[in-house]
């Protein structure tokens, strides 16, 4: 008896970078997802991937230890080349563009200016103002996503072709802009993996 | 607004997510606080003495001056953590009002309570607390506790007994992963833990709140040791600031634990950093100024 085999999709490679955070959360998320997600603290792991995640995190940390390894040209080349990327909160800051005056960028805290944002830094507050809270999203669908922010970022200016996908008390929260994804919220701390299907969605595959 | 709950068990373990696979640096003041967010550090530990001046100093050693606290707050947009006394609740509220991100119940202070721990889920702010083994572990969690670290002896600059908490603490896991599960309920018994987290461990494998090291770390490579052997974070007190170059050694320890598997590039981080802190055996601390063995 021969049943017909299921269709081998290719799995997509996703290189969730591992300087520092919680890139093991977004590696359980994605494997769950049936994509190929591993960990990736050289150039030669960005390079081979077909998506680049950058996880929750502190962002001075992450900034860093990005230029210290040249790692940092690495996702800037990846973008050029459209794979799609996406951050969660330590990885939004360090994807935009600029961040926000008194808000930690003393010595010139680098980023990879890859979203055209301005975000500020904890500016929720600090850790005992940190908060989960049910937000409407509407392109992930009408059922609303439980969110976790941790010491979150908000974006304080988008540029015009940044698409704000999801505000809270009026604060940028979610933006995509081509194929680059932010959030200051933590969707690998939940169990609902809606954003990171949006993500998978983007990949060219 | 939309509906928002603040300060939940999914935030306090969120910001313990967040600080994993870095080095947590211990700081006496704001200019220390400077050069570890420079170097990379994901967190500061804020306090007067860092534990090798403790423990040569003697006496009652007790929370940090509030304006001490506050100085570093007001230079690092990276978290700031603070100690308090075992089971001294008051320190706890007073640091929680200062807004300090992490508190540390932490036997490198002298204990305020001979019985008891902290009510750690009375609080907004999350705490992390030292274990020595599974048992100890689990209780602390039971208390509240959102984050682990295993205690070594602080302000020894000697590894030794970080190795053996971590491996006591991976082995109690393990072992509970091969019981059956009627056995559970006698091994809760013996470990003094609370039972449902001794089957939750069973079932999963792992404690429920993240697992970091502490405790006589003094190199790149003892920071590498911790991480290979299962840290997800390192705290470093006085390993940094008690060595000859202070700068270069704590960037170093950050490459070590982002790099922890890569033996070349741990070489390359490891060369010409100056002399670290010298380090005690630690057979010839008198066993009361043992600080491990502070913990109920």
């Amino acid at each position: 008896m021969s049943t017909p085999r299921p269709t081998i999709t290719k799995r997509p490679k996703i290189a969730v970078v591992a300087m520092q955070g919680d890139f093991e959360k977004h590696i359980q998320m994605l494997l769950r997802l049936g994509a190929e997600a591993y960990p990736a603290r050289t150039s030669a792991e960005i390079e081979r991937a077909d998506g680049i995640v950058l996880p929750g995190g502190e962002s001075t940390t992450i900034g860093k230890l990005l230029a210290r390894y040249g790692v940092d040209e690495a996702i800037k080349t990846a973008a050029g080349q459209g794979k799609a990327i996406y951050g969660t909160c330590a990885g939004l800051i360090l994807l935009a563009r600029e961040i926000a005056a008194g808000t930690g960028q003393r010595g010139g805290q680098p980023t990879l200016g890859l979203l055209d944002i301005v975000v500020a830094r904890n500016a929720f507050g600090r850790q005992r103002d940190s908060f989960e809270a049910e937000l409407k999203i509407p392109v992930l669908g009408p059922e609303p996503l439980h969110t976790v922010f941790i010491r979150a970022p908000y974006i304080v200016e988008a540029g015009p072709e940044v698409e704000i996908l999801a505000a809270y008390e009026s604060k940028g929260i979610f933006v995509r802009q081509g194929n680059i994804l932010g959030s200051a919220f933590h969707p690998e701390l939940s169990d609902d993996d809606r954003t990171h299907r949006l993500f998978l969605s983007q990949i060219a595959t | 607004m939309a509906d928002e709950q603040k300060s939940t068990w999914k935030t306090k373990v969120g910001l313990a997510e967040m600080l994993k696979g870095g080095v947590i640096m211990d700081v006496v003041n704001a200019e220390q606080a400077i050069i570890a967010e420079e170097a990379g550090a994901v967190a500061v530990m804020a306090l007067e003495r860092v534990p090798a001046d403790i423990r040569r100093d003697g006496g009652v050693a007790r929370m940090s001056d509030p304006k001490m606290i506050k100085s570093i707050m007001d230079v690092v947009t990276i978290p700031v953590m603070a100690k308090a006394r075992i089971g001294h609740f008051a320190e706890a509220q007073i640091l929680q009002s200062l807004g300090v991100d992490f508190i540390d119940e932490s036997e490198v202070l002298t204990p305020a309570d001979d019985a008891f721990h902290i009510n750690k889920h009375d609080f907004k702010v999350p705490f992390v607390c030292g274990c020595r083994d599974l048992g100890e572990a689990l209780r602390r969690i039971g208390e509240g506790a959102a984050l682990i670290r295993t205690k070594g002896e602080a302000g020894s600059g000697n590894v030794v007994e970080a190795v053996r908490h971590m491996r006591a603490l991976l082995g109690g896991i393990r072992r509970i992963q091969s019981l059956l599960f009627e056995e559970l309920m006698t091994e809760a018994k013996n470990l003094g833990a609370p039972y449902d987290l001794v089957v939750e461990v069973h079932r999963t494998g792992k404690l429920p709140v993240p697992n970091f090291s502490a405790g006589g770390i003094a190199t790149p490579a003892d920071a590498a040791l911790m991480r290979q052997l299962g840290a997800e974070t390192v705290f470093v007190g006085s390993g940094i600031f008690k060595s000859g170059d202070p700068r270069r050694r704590a960037k170093a320890i950050v490459d070590a634990s982002t790099h922890y598997d890569n033996p070349e590039l741990l070489a390359e981080v490891s060369n010409d950093i100056g002399e670290a802190m010298v380090g005690i055996n630690i057979s010839e601390i008198p066993k009361g100024e043992l600080m491990a063995a502070r913990g109920w």
